[in-house]
């Protein structure tokens, strides 16, 4: 849940639209519930799309954000 | 459609809408509002959602400072789905081109998510089904004011749905409203049966997890003789139910005609047919269903729900008035036959292994002897009204039976000397439910008047099922050749010394099991007011030789299943008006 806290929190700090795709299910960024609805869990395959005025800087963040695995994911998971 | 299977607790069937109470007790009904007024709706759930989002940062706040950021962080997500914008343009839609009422648009939306949550394969996800119910819960109670409406004040007929009924709920029960119950928890010798049974209200316990299947709004039946729930059902099960209910009014007219004469065999011999009750109000519609007399008047409801033991007086009035009522015809009050668990007043339970082995009934009665008195001597000062005996349940053995009878005279010597009238010859009987007590009985019946048969409990301690744990409830067969035997040897043993035997079970209940309980010689009945009549019918439909010959048959039988078959059997053959063709 927290990941997706997060997600959502940095999507709302940008103009563009952000989606993520997971097995041809789309969910905004921008929606927390949209985003947990893609059941998607540490390990499954996705697809990152950026569309607008600061969609490249979204995309950098973003990947960051997955990369440095929204910094505890171990830990949320097992809680 | 869904079906859920319950312990039928209360017979009849009820088909209706479902009010949900859950746990707090909050229900959402399906509303929509007049067009023109979805501005106005949609300002409220505006104003409930910042209200809740308040609420949401305080928790955070407390909980972080005192729990750490990572837990108060849950919060946080809550507050992020109050303000998903997928959610809030859903919400708004129905609001607004739906006219749905603000409690309604969000009862819809958040339902339609959760269930989506929970089918998730993840834990992970299906466990956030829970965070979507308290957001919602959040936003509910900021729009309604108040986290509850009571099912004292219910806005329409229903069939109130519960995870547990409190007994301050069921007692509160509006009969004209509620047309059937259903609820998650519960056990046969619950208050929700107790209160259903009394009101004659159809109803299902102990259904286990469904709530989150069900919202009010939905069709519901409940059958009350199969304990089946079914929610949103499907037409050609809607259909069967409702050919059921036309089938049951159009045999009304024909009972109705027979109310007043007695249950007679075709022959010639006296079936009595008499009534079970709860509570002191339902004397009257035993005599309005033709009952001989009041064979079982269960006494529990007077412990139930209340801060305090029953004061004498309190006992004395709800006694009298059954006995006033029933005019003279004859009313068996059972002494208290509840578990300590259910008393939670005064003796402080210690919790038990197996209450059903435990201290129970006139177990607790000898050994609380004060409480004991207290309920006696109110007996005996209702016996000058009338026809009163007194019965004690769950007698196991001799001593027992010998206690309470000691207490009995010690209480009556006592009313005796204080002055006070009293009856003397009050007829005493005893309740088999316990196999030993069938064993045993030719050394009992000396010292008693009359026995009762109490199947319910009987075929449990037979069988040794608990009939309310789902994985064994299909070995709880009060047709089993075992019980049977217990029933046939009871009977003859009181025969023998010219002592009546009645069958107070729920078996008396299904008239196939009844006619053949009058073959094996049982001449009084007791059963559930409600089922009387048709019992009746049957009983003037057939001769004694029809049902010796049918008691013969089945005693030869060695299946519960063989049993059952055959005497539904035997019935659709001898009384087919009554059975319903499939």
């Amino acid at each position: 849940m927290r990941p997706a806290d997060k997600l959502v929190r940095a999507a709302a700090g940008f103009q563009c639209q952000i989606e993520l795709e997971r097995a041809g299910q789309i969910a905004d960024c921008r929606s927390i519930l949209s985003l947990l609805t893609l059941g998607a869990t540490q390990g499954s395959e996705l697809v990152l799309r950026a569309q607008g005025p600061d969609a490249d800087e979204a995309i950098r963040v973003i990947r960051l954000m997955f990369d440095q695995q929204f910094d505890e994911l171990n830990v949320e998971q097992s809680t | 459609m869904l079906e859920l299977q319950g312990i039928a607790v209360s017979p009849g069937v009820a088909i209706g809408r479902a009010l949900v109470f859950d746990r707090e007790g909050y229900r959402i009904t399906r509303c929509l509002v007049a067009v023109g007024e979805d501005e106005r709706e949609w300002g409220r759930l505006v104003d409930a959602v910042k209200q809740a989002y308040d609420k949401l940062e305080n928790s955070r706040q407390s909980t972080t400072a005192q729990l750490g950021e990572r837990l108060g962080n849950i919060f946080s997500a809550q507050q992020q789905i109050l303000h998903d914008p997928h959610l809030q343009s859903e919400l708004e839609s129905l609001i607004r081109t739906k006219t749905y009422s603000a409690e309604y648009a969000v009862s819809e939306v958040f339902t339609k998510y959760a269930s989506a949550f929970r089918k998730a394969t993840s834990t992970f996800l299906s466990e956030r089904a829970a965070d979507i119910r308290d957001v919602e819960r959040l936003l509910l109670e900021g729009l309604t004011g108040q986290p509850t409406a009571t099912l004292k004040q219910l806005p329409h007929e229903a069939i109130v749905v519960s995870h547990d009924l409190t007994p301050g709920e069921t007692a509160a029960f509006d009969r004209e409203k509620v047309l059937g119950i259903c609820t998650e928890a519960g056990g046969p010798g619950g208050h929700t049966a107790i209160v259903a049974r009394g009101m004659e209200i159809p109803a299902v316990v102990g259904v286990g997890n469904f709530l989150h299947n069900i919202r009010s709004g939905d069709e519901v039946i409940v059958d009350g003789h199969l304990g089946r729930i079914i929610v949103s059902p499907d037409e050609a099960t809607r259909d069967h139910y409702m050919q059921r209910r036309r089938f049951r009014q159009s045999i009304a007219t024909q009972l109705e005609e027979i109310r007043d004469l007695p249950a007679c065999t075709s022959d010639g011999v006296r079936i009595e047919l008499m009534a079970n009750v709860e509570f002191p109000n339902e004397a009257l519609s035993c005599i309005a269903r033709g009952a001989d007399g009041v064979g079982l008047y269960r006494t529990e409801f007077l412990y139930l729900g209340h801060d305090q033991e029953p004061t004498e007086e309190e006992h004395y009035q709800a006694y009298a008035q059954v006995v006033r009522d029933m005019q003279n015809r004859p009313v068996v009050i059972r002494t208290l036959d509840l578990g300590a668990d259910k008393m939670g007043m005064t003796m402080p339970a210690e919790p038990e292994n197996n209450p059903f082995l435990g201290l129970r009934s006139i177990r607790l009665s000898l050994r609380n002897p004060a409480l004991f008195r207290i309920q006696v001597r109110a007996i005996l000062r209702a016996a000058c009204l009338g026809d009163v005996r007194i019965m004690f349940p769950m007698i196991t053995t001799l001593d027992e039976l010998r206690s309470a009878r000691f207490l009995l005279r010690s209480v009556s010597e006592d009313l005796a000397s204080e002055g006070k009238h009293i009856q003397c010859a009050v007829q005493v009987g005893m309740m088999v439910e316990v196999p030993a007590a069938v064993l045993m009985l030719d050394r009992f019946i000396d010292e008693i008047d009359f026995v009762s048969i109490g199947t319910n409990d009987l075929t449990q301690y037979t069988l040794a099922v608990d009939r309310s744990n789902d994985s064994v409830a299909d070995l709880y067969q009060a047709c089993d050749p075992a019980v049977l035997r217990l029933i046939q040897r009871t009977q003859q043993i009181a025969s023998e010394k010219k002592k009546s035997t009645s069958v107070c079970g729920e078996m008396s209940n299904n008239p196939a099991y009844a006619l053949l309980l009058a073959g094996m010689g049982i001449r009084t009945l007791s059963l559930a007011p409600a089922a009387i009549p048709i019992l009746k019918k049957a009983i003037r439909s057939v001769t004694i030789g029809q049902c010796e010959a049918m008691a013969w048959r089945a005693l030869r039988l060695s299946t519960a299943r063989e049993v059952d078959a055959f005497v539904m059997n035997q019935l659709a053959g001898l009384v087919p008006e009554i059975v319903l063709q499939a």
